[in-house]
């Protein structure tokens, strides 16, 4: 079991988990369209979630966009 | 028509999506306004939230830009341009990187080291900046595609506070100059574009008016109001008047019963 800090949330993921997995538990679209994803602070490309693991203790922020802006 | 980063736009207004009630009213206020762009925040993936905002933008021919709402240093709204990059397949970004909660005034220094490293990085930025000519200068010098400096603080609708700054701003700029921030109704975003302003962005005098779609209109209006007679050439301010009638010809009438 691997656990993360999902979008401020702690969250459980299986052993030798990706970040496709971790997208999937935010609750993003299927496919991750218009997603993004930030693994302890640092960018990864759509291309790589399936082939980045994620580590205990890391910290994964989710986003996509949403209303905003002056 | 004028030209950001060498891409032409028909619309002088550029919508801010902040505020709106729903997906739906932002969508009618977005054709209203006849923009061809909107701004859009990044934020966590919210699983119970309904409708996409960048389809229901795209539904109404609308093209997004991301914005860093939300920053308080350079490096959160670096990292926040490039999620919205990946996301959002642009490299156009409205940069804000605001100094506190309580103005939402940009933080200059912050800002201009933002501007910096995503310029390297080879992003387009428009950076919503202080109304002060020297860092307006300074962003210019920094290679962003335009700089956006605010009439009053976001959300306010104190119209232009500073005309003087937005003055001096317009005059030295080589990059096209976007009022962004403090827009209250149409007179103030009229007023910006014969101040010599390119295009107004603006959300909250739209979406938080009692009718949205209709102020869109009257926004819209505006812009182009305010652009034309800015063209026309106005006529000069005088202290006494000045007869449109003809002096000539005048009959003689009683003066007195």
């Amino acid at each position: 079991m691997t656990v993360v800090v999902l979008n401020g949330e702690r969250r459980e993921l299986p052993a030798e988990a990706t970040v496709a997995m971790a997208v999937d538990l935010a609750g993003a679209p299927e496919g991750g369209r218009g997603v993004a994803v930030a693994l302890d602070g640092e960018v990864v490309p759509h291309g790589e979630w399936a082939t980045t693991e994620v580590r205990d203790g890391q910290q994964l922020e989710v986003l996509h966009a949403v209303q905003g802006g002056a | 028509m004028f030209e950001i980063a060498g891409r032409p736009l028909e619309s002088r207004l550029i919508l801010g999506t902040g505020g709106f009630r729903n997906l739906q009213v932002m969508a009618e206020a977005a054709r209203e306004s006849g923009a061809e762009l909107a701004t859009v925040a990044m934020r966590r993936v919210d699983p119970s939230a309904r409708g996409s905002i960048i389809e229901v933008l795209e539904g109404a021919g609308v093209e997004v830009l991301p914005n860093t709402a939300g920053c308080f240093t350079a490096r959160e709204a670096v990292t926040t341009a490039r999620l919205a990059r990946e996301a959002l397949e642009t490299d156009w970004v409205k940069l804000e990187v605001i100094g506190d909660d309580r103005t939402l005034l940009p933080d200059p220094a912050e800002l201009l080291v933002a501007a910096e490293e995503l310029v390297a990085d080879g992003f387009t930025v428009l950076p919503y900046t202080n109304d002060d000519p020297i860092l307006a200068r300074r962003l210019e010098d920094a290679g962003c595609a335009a700089v956006m400096p605010l009439g009053s603080p976001i959300g306010s609708g104190m119209g232009i506070n500073n005309p003087y700054n937005l003055r001096l701003i317009v005059e030295q700029a080589r990059v096209p100059v976007i009022l962004d921030a403090g827009v209250g109704t149409a007179s103030d975003a009229a007023l910006a574009m014969e101040a010599g302003c390119d295009a107004v962005l603006l959300a909250s005098a739209i979406s938080r008016a009692a009718d949205p779609p209709a102020m869109a209109r009257a926004m819209r209006k505006a812009v182009e109001a305010g652009y034309e007679a800015r063209e026309a050439g106005r006529i000069p301010r005088r202290l006494y008047a000045r007869a449109s009638s003809p002096e000539q010809g005048v009959a003689e009438l009683p003066s007195s019963p």
